[in-house]
This record gives structure tokens, sequence and C-alpha cells, in this order.
């Protein structure tokens, strides 16, 4: 998917996808939806917080944790330190504590425009630690995954990740944690086949890009001809591998329901919370 | 170098095999010989000849490159599982189905005796002539693969058995079906399953570890890796391909991704390496096998001292702090 082009002084923003030219402001009011064919853009992390956690809800925790370059790898830093100057983050995905109408929740939401929000060290430190802090803290966790998978510059320090943080899924389970996944453009191999796969619930946005292989190495394995739409989330939800598709302006009711379904038992065990603070419509 | 890049073990090792051609003719020639001075000099050259093939082998093994250990650990005469598990266990049934879907013949399982005492092993097969290789799907285990390995954990942890797993796949199934049955989700669960147990777990790469495939049956109290085995996040060509849009760059991203056994064990993300016989597993099977044998003798009896809750945090412990990182 290409870039939204801008025209002019940036007051309009084309459709990537069917060409149709919006008014910038209208389209960051639809979410970066558009409003003619539907199509979801990506959006950044800090966006996608904004409009899930209620307002000023949300507290970043672990943002200086950056990664170092462990393998030598060529170009690593460059890459990194372009993708850093790009976002203004130091990795791929940002992490905190949030409310959605009122209830507590442990957030993860990964950024694809820092290095295609791929999993190192860091990302998979983060992602632990936010399902960690939901067995802490007696909260759901949430992910939003925005993924290639994992990355390769830091070689099997990357393939580990997977590991790592399923194993805090893991134990979300026997602690009967909530632990919601959504899966946004794109969610792929490491991290599809780690802790995105193993959630309790998981949702996806239309039309997202869903699938264990890039269509390049599908092609290598012997697969030449695919349906229209595979490695979609619509492809992945007809053959039972997601919950729900939902709409970009509908995920943060449809959490807010399952934190209140699911997490209802942690309510009593959380700690410092005001039951009028609850279930408060914002 | 002078020399083109090997792109197999075959070619890498041609200059030992014609040493090994030589003494073989030299050989057919000695037997024939009816002169004593002739045979007696034949015999000599034979044996220099076989000197210069041994030095020539134990040089050529001690100092491999990342490349190399690639052509290695892929080498069709490398030791497969079944090749370890008819030397290493007594008595293994084959236990067959996921029970949900189908068959799969690149990850096979069931229970067998180590030194006596009952385990499930569980692993990748890769096949050597050609019927056998589409029949193990040259290692690329499907989503049934997955799903009958967890099916074997949970029967590991029903009747309290330690679990072997023996890793050697160049990745999992990424085709049209391993992708409609959720290959993605068959590798996630399965390591979901591993870190529940509260039976001993030992993983072995005895020759490939790729990617997703590999670690979807590797999550261990000890991970061990063969000396000429490799782990990977990704195969080295498919990251030439991707990064540098050139697979002919193998070679360079081998060197890159830091997956030979020594690499990873400095990364401390492995426990072991289990050493291999001059010039490779695939000279000495049987001298590998008892290699292997000793090693998940060793590492058991140490885990038969954790009682299950131990084994289970051990478990999510050895794994929780694989990672590097700077604060910014
Ligand atoms: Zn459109």
């Amino acid at each position: 998917m290409s870039k939204p082009g801008k025209l002019g002084e940036g007051a309009f923003i084309q459709c990537a996808k069917c060409k149709k030219i919006h008014f910038a402001n209208e389209f960051e009011e639809n979410l970066r939806v558009c409003s003619s064919c539907g199509w979801h853009h990506r959006i950044s992390a800090q966006r996608r917080i904004e409009i899930t956690c209620d307002a000023n809800s949300f507290e970043e925790l672990d943002q200086d944790l950056k990664s170092g370059n462990p393998l030598d790898f060529p170009d690593y830093d460059e890459k990194r330190v372009g993708a850093e100057d790009k976002t203004g983050l130091l990795d791929s995905i940002v992490t905190g504590i949030g409310r959605i109408d009122g209830n507590r929740v442990s957030l993860a939401v990964a950024d694809f425009s820092f290095m295609g929000g791929s999993m190192g060290s860091v990302a998979g430190e983060k992602v632990t630690r936010t399902l960690e802090r939901g067995l802490e803290k007696k909260c759901p966790a949430i992910v939003f995954c925005a993924t290639g998978g994992a990355r390769m510059q830091e070689g099997l320090l990357s393939l580990m990740q997977m590991a790592k943080t399923t194993s805090a899924a893991e134990r979300c389970n026997r602690a009967s944690i909530p632990y919601i996944c959504v899966f946004t453009d794109p969610t792929m191999a490491g991290v599809l086949a780690s802790y995105a796969s193993v959630a309790d619930v998981i949702l996806a946005e239309p039309k997202s890009m869903v699938g264990f292989a890039g269509l390049r190495v599908s092609k290598q394995a012997g697969v030449s001809k695919v349906p229209d739409d595979f490695q979609s989330a619509e492809f992945a939800y007809n053959h039972g591998m997601i919950d729900k598709i939902v709409e970009r302006k509908d995920l943060k009711s449809t959490l807010s329901q399952l934190v209140q379904l699911l997490g209802g038992h942690l309510l009593e065990q959380q700690e410092g919370d005001k039951l009028t603070t609850r279930g408060a419509k914002k | 170098m002078a020399n083109a890049v090997p792109r197999t073990l075959d070619e890498w090792e041609k200059p030992l095999r014609d040493l090994e051609d030589g003494i073989t003719k030299l050989k057919a020639v000695a037997v024939k010989e009816k002169d004593d001075s002739r045979a007696a000099d034949l015999k000599y050259r034979i044996q220099e000849l076989q000197r210069r093939h041994d030095n020539y082998l134990e040089v050529m093994y001690s100092q491999l490159g990342p490349w190399e250990k690639v052509l290695v650990a892929r080498a069709p005469n490398r030791p497969y599982m079944l090749d370890y598990v008819n030397q290493v266990f007594e008595g293994f049934v084959e236990l067959q189905g996921d029970r949900r879907y189908g068959q799969d013949h690149a990850i096979i399982g069931g229970p067998a005796k180590l030194n006596g005492s009952p385990v499930m092993v569980v692993g990748h097969q890769k096949g050597r002539t050609i019927q056998e290789r589409q029949l193990r799907n040259f290692g690329y285990a499907r989503p049934e693969g997955y799903r009958k390995a967890i099916r074997l954990f949970e029967l590991a942890q029903r009747f309290s058995m330690p679990v072997v797993t023996l890793v050697d796949t160049p990745g999992a199934d990424a085709g049209l079906e391993a992708e409609s049955r959720g290959i993605s989700e068959a590798i996630a669960a399965s390591m979901l399953k591993m870190f529940s147990l509260t039976v001993p777990i030992i993983s072995v790469i005895i020759g490939e570890g790729g990617s997703g495939g590999a670690i979807g049956i590797a999550i261990a109290n000890r991970v061990l890796m063969f000396e000429h085995s490799i782990y990977s996040v990704i195969a080295p060509e498919g990251c030439a391909a991707i990064l540098w849009r050139k697979p002919e760059m193998g070679p360079q991203a081998a060197e890159a991704l830091k997956v030979t056994a020594e690499s990873v064990l400095s990364f401390q993300l492995i426990d072991q390496i289990i050493p291999e016989p001059t010039g490779g597993a695939h000279r000495d099977p049987a001298s590998a096998a008892q290699s292997l044998k000793v090693s998940l003798l060793s590492n058991l009896a140490e885990l038969s001292s954790l009682s299950g809750p131990e084994l289970l945090n051990d478990r999510a412990n050895r794994f929780r702090n694989l990672g590097v990182m700077a604060i910014h």
C-alpha cells in the first residue's frame, strides 16, 4: 500500500486504494478510513492510542528501551537511526497503561512506520512486559499488531522473542488475565506465529494483510495461483483464525465490551480503583 | 578466494573426494600387484594419501565458516531424526495423526526408552530418496505436524515422561494449504503448550534450525545444538533476497545472521554444543549418536532434581531473559 499522496499544501489526501481525493481534515476525522471505498489506511501508534483510550488516560511506559546492534549487522544502525528520526520513536511498539470506558487495560500498539513494525529484542520485551503488566495490575492486556514479522537484523535474538512473548501469554492464560489481540495491516510471519495467534480473542481490521510468509516466499514454496483474498484478514476469518473483523470506528466499543465481559472477575482484585470511575461512558 | 563459493556440501568436499578416489584407485591396483617391492611402494603411497586426506579433513572441519556450516547442516547424508532415534533410544513407537485434519510426515514422534526410562521423542524428519523427500515435504512441516506434536506433548504430560525434541527443518510450510489451516496458529499453539508442561524438555538442533518452523518445537529447559548445525531467524538466502534483492548472497547473509552454534552460544541463546566427530556427524553417525545420548542423559539427570512447577518456571525464566537492549 502506498502512502496517501498529498496535493497542494497538504490539505488534500488521496486514497491509496480507490484514488479518491479527500480533504485532509475529513480524512483524519474519519480515522484515516476512506469514506468512499472503506479502505483502512495505516495509522500511527500515537493516533491509535488516542482513538482507543479514554482522553488523557494513557501513561506510556518503557519508552526508553532501544535496540543495540548486537550482531553488528550491516546497515542496521543507519536504518534504525533513520526510523527514529522519521517516527520520533525508539522502536516499533508503544506500550503503557490506559483506560477504555473507565476500565484499566495494559496496552501495546505497534507502529508499522518504524522498520515495518518488526519485532527485535525491544518489541519482544515490550510486548512481554505488556502481558506481565496485565498479570501484575490484574487487568486485560490488549496488543495491536502492525508488523512484517521478526527483525532479521537481530538474527536469532528476534526468533527468541517469539518464544518469550508466547511464554508471557501462557502465564496470562493460567492467571485468567484476558488477552486480546487486534490484527491491523499487516500482521505477518514471526509475530503471527507467536503471541498474536494465542490471544484469547482475535479481532482484525478489514482487509489487513494477515499471513505466515510473504507472498514472495509462498510463491517460492510452490504457490503459483492463490485466491484474490489470500493472506487477508477476510481469508483468515473465513478459515476460522479470527473471531471478528471490526471496522476502525467500532473497535473501541468492541474492545470495551470484551474487557467488561472477560475481565469482570478482575475488578475486585484491582487496587486503587474507584468503582465510580468504571463503566462510565466518555 | 579464487574459487567460486560452493553451493552444496558435495561441491565443497570435492577436494576430499578427489583424494578418496585416488586412494580407491591405488587400492585396486595394489590388490593385483604381485611384485613385493612395488606392492610396498603402493602401500606407502596409499598411506601417504590417506594421511593427506585425514589432515585435510581435520583442517577443513576445524575452520568451517558460517556458510560451510549451512552446507554441512543441510547435507543429505547427515543423520536425520530417525537415524538418531534408532541409535539413541530403544523401542520407539511412532504415534501418528493430529486427530483434527490429517497426516504430516515432516514432524513425527512417539514414546521410546532412553536408558530404560520412557521419554517422548518429537522431531522433524527429512527424506533421502525422492519419494521420501516428497513424503516428508522436504522437512517443511504442515499445521498437522505441529498439532500432532501438541498431542504428543499432552501425552507426555499425562504420563510424566520427559520430552526430547530433535529439530531439523528449513522452515514451516508456507503454502496455500498450510496457510488455510493456520500454520501460524499451529506453531504458536505448540510453543504455548510446551511452556505449560511440568515435565523436563530438552530440544536439540541436529541440522537446520529454520525460523518459526524450528522454534515451534524448541521450547525447552535446555536447548542444545550439534557442532555443525545452524539456527536462524530466516534462511540466509531469504534474508539476502529481502535485504539485498540477491538470494545468491546467502553466504554473506549467513555470516551476518550469526547462525553457527558457536555464535548462538556466545549470545547465550543455547545451553550447550554437542561435539561432532572429525569431518562432521555424517562421517560417523554412530559416534554422533553416542554424543547425543551422553548429552541427553546428563542434562536429564540435572533436571531430575526439579519439581514440576520448578521445571515450568525454569523454562519460562530461560526464555524470559533473552534479548539485547539498551536504555536511551
Ligand atoms: Zn478509497
